[in-house]
């Protein structure tokens, strides 16, 4: 035994390295979050988080549970298939408190016209229009009934 | 036990640390929605797009997206007297307020939106070196803003253009398929208010899903497929010229 007659101050240094591992798993455990590696190498509670967001589109199923007439209307026409919030816009919050927030309505002369305007880059199809030459002025709601634009009494013009 | 005040200070802060730890928890879970069953991409129906740039306004407003930064954005492609290796390309404001008048009788003009392709083998996850960058379980290529150090490797290496730093967070933003709005049911905002249903969501771990069928018989393809990413936003009728 001689030999480790000073074998205190082993003892001592090696303490001190179970001391610095202690430290460095708590610092780790500390710094590391828990969901880290749940799916890989990222922060698994990241994915939850990001699909807690608000959403602010209500979708079109949403609208149609109260505005049966207006989906009626629509599902005749040429625009079945354009969503309501295409051209009414975002309102998540109306179809969550109808009564707190009242939608406004759009103004068909810029509404129509921003998929409506003739231009050769669009596909050829695609119903347009010179918005100055087809109505000089004249807002489209007038004569177009913008849930079903076809008018009747022309035989439904597109 | 004899607790000194040497032992006392020592221990006493390792033990808050070790506290905190113990209080992280674990993460909340959507509910009835199992990441496993979707594996989530995009089609985009090209010949049906008419560059009204609603979907970039749906998209600033869903996800508050900063003036002049584009998760979404359309492109207009004006190609000349046939020459498909030099096409002329404009996206004034990512086409959010539409495009010009076009010139008939000028050559072809056609709309391309573009987005994040939601990439299974992404270039840009694997650059990231924090891991703040990540396919998701069910495909889709999201960013955890509070690990991001805005370093932007990722923005540089995506082949697509669709990374930014945001100006005032200074971490990266990218679109995120409205992973808030599809694990809720919803479609994204982008192909909510779509009105020629250029741009439709689609499911490929879902057999039902359309877009099976739509694959098979039409001439489909991704963006860039020589740099074999994975690409899921599948383009149909796409023009020779688009790159």
């Amino acid at each position: 035994m001689n030999a480790f007659k000073d074998a205190g101050h082993l003892f001592r240094f090696a303490g001190l390295f179970v001391l610095a591992f202690v430290v460095f798993l708590l610092i780790r455990g500390y710094v590391v979050p828990k969901s880290f590696g749940q799916y890989g190498h990222y922060r698994g509670a990241a994915i939850a988080e990001i699909g807690a967001r608000p959403v602010k589109y209500a979708g079109h199923e949403a609208c149609e549970t109260c505005h049966t007439d207006q989906a009626n209307a629509k599902s005749k026409g040429k625009h079945a298939h354009v969503n309501c919030e295409a051209c009414h816009g975002a309102l998540a919050k109306h179809a969550d408190d109808p009564a707190a927030v009242t939608p406004v309505k759009p103004d068909s002369a810029v509404l129509c016209a921003r998929c409506h305007t003739a231009t050769a880059a669009k596909p050829k199809g695609f119903p347009q229009v010179n918005p100055a030459d087809h109505s000089n002025g004249v807002p489209c709601a007038t004569c177009h009934q913008p849930h079903n634009p076809a008018i009747a009494d022309a035989g439904g013009a597109k | 036990m004899n607790l000194s005040r040497r032992h006392f200070l020592v221990l006493a802060p390792a033990a808050a640390i070790a506290w905190k730890a113990v209080l992280a928890g674990t993460p909340e879970q959507a509910e009835n929605y199992k990441m496993s069953e979707h594996w989530w991409g995009m089609l985009i129906d090209d010949p049906k797009c008419i560059g009204c740039g609603n979907c970039v306004k749906a998209c600033a407003t869903e996800n508050d997206v900063p003036d002049g930064y584009f998760r979404t954005w359309v492109e207009r492609y004006h190609v000349e007297d046939e020459d498909m290796t030099n096409p002329q390309v404009i996206s004034p404001d990512g086409g959010k307020e539409g495009f010009p008048v076009a010139a008939e009788d000028a050559g072809k003009y056609f709309f391309v939106p573009k987005m994040c392709n939601h990439c299974s083998d992404s270039p840009c996850t694997q650059v990231c070196p924090v891991g703040a960058t990540f396919v998701s379980p069910d495909g889709v290529v999201l960013v955890d803003p509070k690990y991001c150090l805005g370093c932007a490797y990722c923005v540089q290496a995506c082949p697509y253009g669709c990374r930014y730093i945001h100006p005032e967070k200074k971490t990266v933003d990218k679109c995120t398929l409205c992973y808030h709005r599809i694990t809720k049911g919803l479609t994204t905002a982008c192909c909510e208010s779509c009105p020629t249903g250029a741009r439709q969501l689609v499911d490929l771990k879902n057999p039902k899903d359309p877009i099976h069928e739509f694959l098979k018989t039409h001439p489909a393809q991704v963006l860039k497929p020589q740099m074999a990413t994975g690409a899921k936003a599948y383009y149909n009728g796409l023009d020779g010229s688009v790159r």
